[in-house]
This record gives C-alpha cells, sequence and structure tokens, in this order.
C-alpha cells in the first residue's frame, strides 16, 4: 500500500475509534417530542405510546432492542445512514416517504385537526365534522372550500417536515401563511403566545397540550384524514437491497409486519392506545 | 444535476427575504453603530460604560441565543404580550431584524469607534482652529473620516450579516437557508442544494465585496 | 434559582456539562482548523498557481457560505461521504459518525478557512531579512521554517487567534442540530421541559460570556508570554 494511502487510512482509523459498527440488535429511531406518541417524561426517560408497543413488538420479534432519539427533521436521514433501524415516531405512510423508505402496515392511527385559542373568531366554522381527502367527494369540496375563505390570509402553524405541513401547502386550502417550527411544542407555544392565528397537527397533540398546560385550546373545523395524510402510522424500515444489510431490512420488514399482526389479533395495540389516547386508535 | 435546476427557482424566491432581511438589519445598524460609537469616544463615563457592555454582550454571545431570547423567551413573557412591544415582538419577521440590528450594531460600534479614534488628531485642531463648532466638526470632518476608514472592516461586517442572516431559518422565517434545509431534507441531497444555495450566497458576497471595493475608491483622496 | 440546582432537581450539572462539552467541541474544532489551515496556508504561499487556486476557493467558500449551511452539508451528508471513501479502500460496513465529530469537523471546516488567512498574513508579515538570513546561513527550508519562522508567526499571529477562537466558539451554538449536547441544545432542552425559554437563553448568554471572558484572559496570558523580548 502506497505511503499516501497509508496515511489516509490511519486518520480513518483513528476516527472509527470512536465509531459503533453495528452488530445484531435493532435500533429504533424515536423523536421523544410528540406525546402521546412518544415523549420524554421529567427524567428524561422515554415515554409514551410508541415506546411500549415497541417493546412488546421486540419482545415478540426476538430481537435486542435499543431505543434511540432523533430530531424530527432528520429522522429519514437519520435511518438511511443507518443510525437506527426503523423510525418509531408517528411517522404517517405517505407516498412521498414511500419514495424513500419503506413502511410496515399501520399499527395506529390520528386525524388531524386545525386548534385555536379559545375565542378566536375561527371558532364555530360550518364544517362536516370529519373529511377524509382520499374519498374525495362533495362534502370534501366545501369543506375545502369553507376552509379556504375562512383561513385566508391567515398564519397557521406546523411542525416542519410533517404531513400536516404537507398538506397546507398542497393548496388545498389555498394561500396562507405556513409557520414551519422544529419541534410540536414550538407550534403549541407560539399558538398560546397568540403569534399564530391556527395550528394543525394530529388532534391528540393538541388535546395533551391542553390538558398538561391548562391552556385554552380548542379545537376547530373538521378532522382530516386520506389524501396528503396519509394511511396510518407505521414502522419506517429501509427499503430492501441486495447486499447484506439490504437483505436485513427486508427481513426486519417482514418481522414487523408479524409482530404488528400477531399484537392487533390478541388486542395488545388497542390496549395501549386506550391507555395512552384515551380511546381506540388502533388499526 | 437536475435537482440543482430543479430547486433554484425556489431557492431564489427565498433569496429576496435574505437580500430584504440583510438590508434592512444593516440599515438601522448603522445607526445604532454611530450612536453607540459616539458614546464610546464622548467624555461621560456613564454612557461610555453602557455602550461598552452593550458591545460586550451583543459581541460576546452567539447570535443565535440573542434570536432565540428575543423570539422564544420573550415571546413566552405575559406582560410583553400585553403591551406595545408586541407590535414588534408578535412576528418573527421584525423580531430578527431586532435580533439583527442590535448584533450588527455592537460591531459596527467596534469598527467606527476606532474609525473615530485614529483619526489624525492634527485635522481636529485644524478644524478647531478654523472655528468649525462641534456638530459641524463632527459632520464635515469626522464622519467622511470615519466612513473612508471604516470601509474595508465594514465591508467584512456586512459579509458577517449576510451570513447571519441565515439564522432567521431558526425561527420559521423561510429565507434562503431555511429552503435549503427543507429540500435537504425532503430530497436527501445536501450536497446538491449546497452547491446551488452556497453558490447563491457566494454571488451576493461578491458583490458586496466589489461594492466596497468600488467605494473605497470612491472615497480615497490624493494623500 | 432552584432551576440551576446541580443535581436531580435542577438543571445545573447538565448546564455545567454542557459547558464543558462546547469548550471540548470548540478546541476540536480550532485544532482540526489548524490542522486544515497549514495546509491551504502553504497552498495560498505557494508558487504553483493551481495550489493558490485551491486555497482561495477554501477560504472564500467556507468564510462565505452560511455556517448552518455547512453544518447541514455535513450532518445530512457526512456518514455517507465518510463511508463513501472507506469504500474505497475496501470497508463494507457501517461507520457511525457521531454528532461530536459531525460538528467539530463543520466548524473545525469554517474555523480551518480564517486560521488559513490568519497563517498566511502572518507569514507574509514576517521580515524577508529573516527568510533570506536563514538561507544565507545555511538551514534547510524544512528546518528554519520549524525553528525561526513558525514561532515568530505564532507570536504574530496569536491576536489574530484570539479571535479566530471567539468566532469558533459562537459558531458551536449551531450544531445543537446535530443533537450534541452543547449549551444551546442544553438550554433548548431545559427551556422546552420547563417553559421558561427567557431564564435558560439569557443563562446560556451569561455562560458564553463567562467563556468569552475566560478566553481573553487565557490569550492576554499568551500574549504577553510569546512577546517576551519584544
Amino acid at each position: 500500500m502506497s505511503m499516501f494511502k497509508k496515511t489516509i487510512l490511519i486518520i480513518f482509523a483513528s476516527l472509527l475509534l470512536t465509531a459503533n459498527v453495528l452488530a445484531e440488535k435493532v435500533k429504533i429511531g424515536t423523536e421523544g417530542a410528540y406525546p402521546p406518541w412518544n415523549a420524554k417524561d421529567e427524567s428524561g426517560k422515554l415515554i409514551g405510546f410508541e415506546i411500549e408497543l415497541a417493546n412488546w413488538l421486540c419482545i415478540y420479534m426476538e430481537h435486542d432492542c435499543t431505543i434511540v432519539e432523533q430530531d424530527w427533521d432528520g429522522m429519514i436521514p437519520a435511518l438511511l445512514m443507518r443510525k437506527f433501524d426503523a423510525i418509531m415516531a408517528g411517522m404517517s405512510i405517505t407516498a412521498e416517504r414511500q419514495k424513500t423508505i419503506t413502511f410496515s402496515q399501520g399499527y395506529a392511527d390520528e386525524v388531524a385537526q386545525l386548534a385555536v385559542m379559545k375565542g378566536s373568531d375561527l371558532e364555530g366554522m360550518d364544517t362536516p365534522s370529519g373529511i377524509n381527502l382520499s374519498l374525495g367527494g362533495s362534502d370534501v369540496k366545501s369543506a375545502l372550500e369553507t376552509l379556504t375563505g375562512v383561513l385566508a390570509g391567515k398564519s397557521v402553524c406546523v411542525q416542519t417536515a410533517t404531513i400536516h405541513q404537507n398538506f397546507l401547502d398542497s393548496g388545498d386550502v389555498g394561500k396562507i401563511n405556513v409557520r414551519t417550527y422544529k419541534t410540536q411544542d414550538e407550534v403549541n407555544l407560539d399558538l398560546a403566545a397568540g403569534r399564530c392565528d391556527a395550528a394543525l397537527a394530529a388532534a391528540v397533540s393538541f388535546t395533551d397540550y391542553a390538558e398538561k398546560s391548562g391552556k385554552p385550546v380548542v379545537l376547530v373545523g373538521p378532522t382530516f384524514s386520506g389524501g396528503a395524510f396519509g394511511s396510518g402510522v407505521g414502522v419506517g424500515i429501509r427499503q430492501a437491497g441486495d447486499d447484506a444489510i439490504g437483505q436485513r431490512d427486508a427481513q426486519l420488514l417482514k418481522d414487523f409486519n408479524k409482530a404488528i399482526d400477531t399484537a392487533r389479533a390478541n388486542g395488545k395495540i388497542s390496549e395501549l392506545a386506550i391507555k395512552w389516547f384515551g380511546f381506540d386508535a388502533s388499526m | 444535476m437536475d435537482l440543482m435546476i430543479e430547486s433554484l427557482p425556489r431557492l431564489l424566491n427565498a433569496t429576496k427575504l435574505t437580500i430584504e432581511l440583510t438590508l434592512l438589519s444593516l440599515f438601522f445598524g448603522i445607526f445604532v453603530g454611530v450612536f453607540f460609537a459616539i458614546l464610546r469616544t464622548g467624555k461621560n463615563k456613564f454612557f461610555y460604560y453602557i455602550a461598552y457592555y452593550y458591545s460586550y454582550i451583543f459581541r460576546g454571545t452567539p447570535l443565535l441565543v440573542q434570536i432565540f431570547i428575543i423570539y422564544f423567551g420573550l415571546g413566552q413573557v405575559e406582560w410583553i404580550r400585553e403591551s406595545f412591544l408586541w407590535i414588534v415582538l408578535k412576528e418573527p419577521y421584525s423580531c430578527a431584524i431586532l435580533a439583527f440590528t442590535l448584533n450588527t450594531g455592537a460591531y459596527s460600534s467596534e469598527i467606527f469607534r476606532s474609525a473615530f479614534e485614529t483619526i489624525n488628531k492634527g485635522v481636529l485642531e485644524a478644524a478647531k482652529g478654523l472655528g468649525l463648532n462641534k456638530v459641524h466638526t463632527f459632520f464635515k470632518i469626522k464622519l467622511p473620516i470615519a466612513i473612508r476608514q471604516s470601509l474595508p472592516a465594514y465591508g467584512n461586517e456586512m459579509i458577517l450579516m449576510l451570513k447571519g442572516t441565515s439564522l432567521a431559518s431558526t425561527v420559521t422565517l423561510l429565507d434562503l437557508t431555511g429552503v435549503a434545509k427543507y429540500i435537504i431534507s425532503t430530497t436527501f441531497r445536501p450536497v446538491e442544494v449546497f452547491i446551488v444555495a452556497g453558490g447563491i450566497y457566494l454571488i451576493m458576497t461578491f458583490i458586496i465585496h466589489n461594492f466596497i471595493k468600488y467605494l473605497e475608491k470612491r472615497f480615497s483622496y490624493p494623500q | 434559582m432552584g432551576l440551576l440546582a446541580y443535581g436531580d432537581t435542577g438543571w445545573g450539572d447538565e448546564l455545567f456539562y454542557a459547558t464543558l462539552m462546547t469548550i471540548a467541541v470548540a478546541a476540536a474544532a480550532l485544532f482540526i482548523g489548524f490542522f486544515l489551515a497549514a495546509i491551504f496556508a502553504s497552498f495560498k504561499l505557494s508558487k504553483i498557481k493551481v495550489l493558490n487556486l485551491i486555497g482561495s476557493f477554501y477560504t472564500t467558500v467556507f468564510r462565505g457560505v452560511p455556517e448552518l449551511l455547512v453544518i447541514y452539508l455535513f450532518f445530512f451528508g457526512g456518514s455517507g461521504a465518510v463511508m463513501y471513501v472507506a469504500k474505497i479502500f475496501g470497508y463494507d460496513g457501517y461507520i457511525e459518525i457521531n454528532a461530536f465529530i459531525t460538528g467539530a469537523v463543520s466548524i473545525g471546516v469554517i474555523s480551518g478557512a480564517y486560521s488559513t488567512e490568519v497563517f498566511r498574513g502572518a507569514i507574509q508579515s514576517i521580515d524577508k531579512g529573516q527568510f533570506e538570513a536563514s538561507e544565507v546561513l545555511g538551514f534547510k527550508k524544512k528546518i528554519y521554517y520549524y525553528k525561526i519562522i513558525i514561532p515568530q508567526m505564532l507570536r504574530l499571529a496569536l491576536p489574530n487567534i484570539n479571535n479566530v477562537w471567539q468566532i469558533t466558539l459562537k459558531d458551536t451554538s449551531l450544531i445543537s442540530v446535530t443533537g450534541l449536547v452543547e449549551i444551546m441544545r442544553m438550554s433548548y432542552i431545559a427551556a422546552g421541559s420547563t417553559r421558561d425559554p427567557l431564564f435558560f437563553y439569557s443563562f446560556a448568554a451569561v455562560l458564553y460570556l463567562f467563556l468569552t471572558f475566560l478566553s481573553m484572559q487565557l490569550f492576554n496570558k499568551l500574549e504577553k508570554h510569546y512577546s517576551k523580548g519584544y
């Protein structure tokens, strides 16, 4: 080996001293900032619906799992860079994301809804209680028209890189002043501070915030599902490939699907959902 | 390669905000800088120390901390939300400009201060001898000389401010860096986006650099 | 004030360790920067035009592009880049580049661009006489560079290195995006948890001021030491 190559190799060897080579364990990435899906308690420990579900699935799959924290906006890059092997972070299955990664079947679902502070003039919107964008139809159309009119020129806050942001950017509700934030927590803070006319996120995350903070946050408008909102929350896994790791990923996908089937059949998902969401959000 | 072409229009659109933020902050910052530079070179001890600590604090802490305190910190204080201050502090745009202005004001005040201090004493004595009063001396003699002296260092500050505006993306504003990050995080192709967005910043840096060179030529007097 | 208590009830200990982390990553970045600066400064001083261009390209790009963009480049692309190079050498596995390395390298590359200019300026301002005298006395280039030029360069460069250090130290606040727990990220976590951003970000400002102050003292001492005999 030439002197040059040797030197470069030494530099990389020293970098490796601080690196970990992936073994047979399975690492699962989560945000830890999206209650009740995943969050942290006062001592900084990860808790939430997905934490418990992940642990159960891992025991069933007989894998040695560790749950790793990751900022939401770096979630998919971190998966691709193999910082972990699966994502369980309240990530909805969408066609856009499926271009880069693959998903297990959905294990739970959430509906999105707009939230405002009590007393806002957006309260009392004349829309159906829920619309499914995948189904389409005249009442979806008229609901979207009502929303476009009501939200015109208003500021709506969302977490960045979410289905909620995609929906607002899609033009289905016309031109709105979309404000993006790193975490749902920041969205909640600015909503409460009066900086946003409204916010869009999973309905449960607003009810969770209202409960914990005592702020008068009110859900308004229809619940959203389908279309840009994806088809449920699933486990994000790297797409299968030809190399060793790619094969492992394909197997991991099969394992997760089998485990989710079992968890659904024996009611485990429903049980955890009722515990964390207050209702059966399983799918 | 096609990502670079595809992302260009969106990035150029965001550049407008970057330019706005930079120009407005620099504009207000000059006034702030001159003001504090005068305080620093004046005789009043109290004002001297106010200017000294203002400069020390805003140059000794990261811009990110400053913008977070103004936007997230002050935003959570009840009485601020109910006061007239909220007009400025409610919107991320004005919060960003406030933070940037205070920051560049501090650095600018140092630049102008050193320019004021190194004005040849002989020139000032000549002005006194000619019977020019303090105000006249300031505007007709001190200021023009100080401007010329400050140009190289101030040019540098202009570039630093341009880079500083990238922090607007941390408080929800979609400037060039904010949009670049969005594109990177949805396409996972950081190198291509870096080249395009970085390239746009470099072009702006180049323009500033040459603008300052032009001003230096124009303001120079035969020695 | 109880928020800052050391131990379980307060954030004092977390912030203390975060401060140490800030110092560590800033120092690592500074030295990575010196390593790069040594290379690129010599490029810029070289008689070979291509090397001059490469050196100028490096300093122009990494002083002209916002730090956040450079950090995103390394954060979203870093692991991939290192793994790509490792593949060339036949290593096909996964290399995790941790947050510390990503942070130190991205800030280090930027710091190096500034340091390059400092080194270059310092060497260029050393009296040409020193070079000529060394040649005449028969010293080999490598030797007189090391024993005569570089010590003088350090003395001249010291004030500017202080500036580079201040910039590097403050830039570390931006790598909170990689998840590394330094001052800014810890304050962010504490602010989120206690819903008191004003207190914690203000305290972060205090911590940075404290570090700035300490650095000034340190550099003043160094300047005095290296100026002996002048």
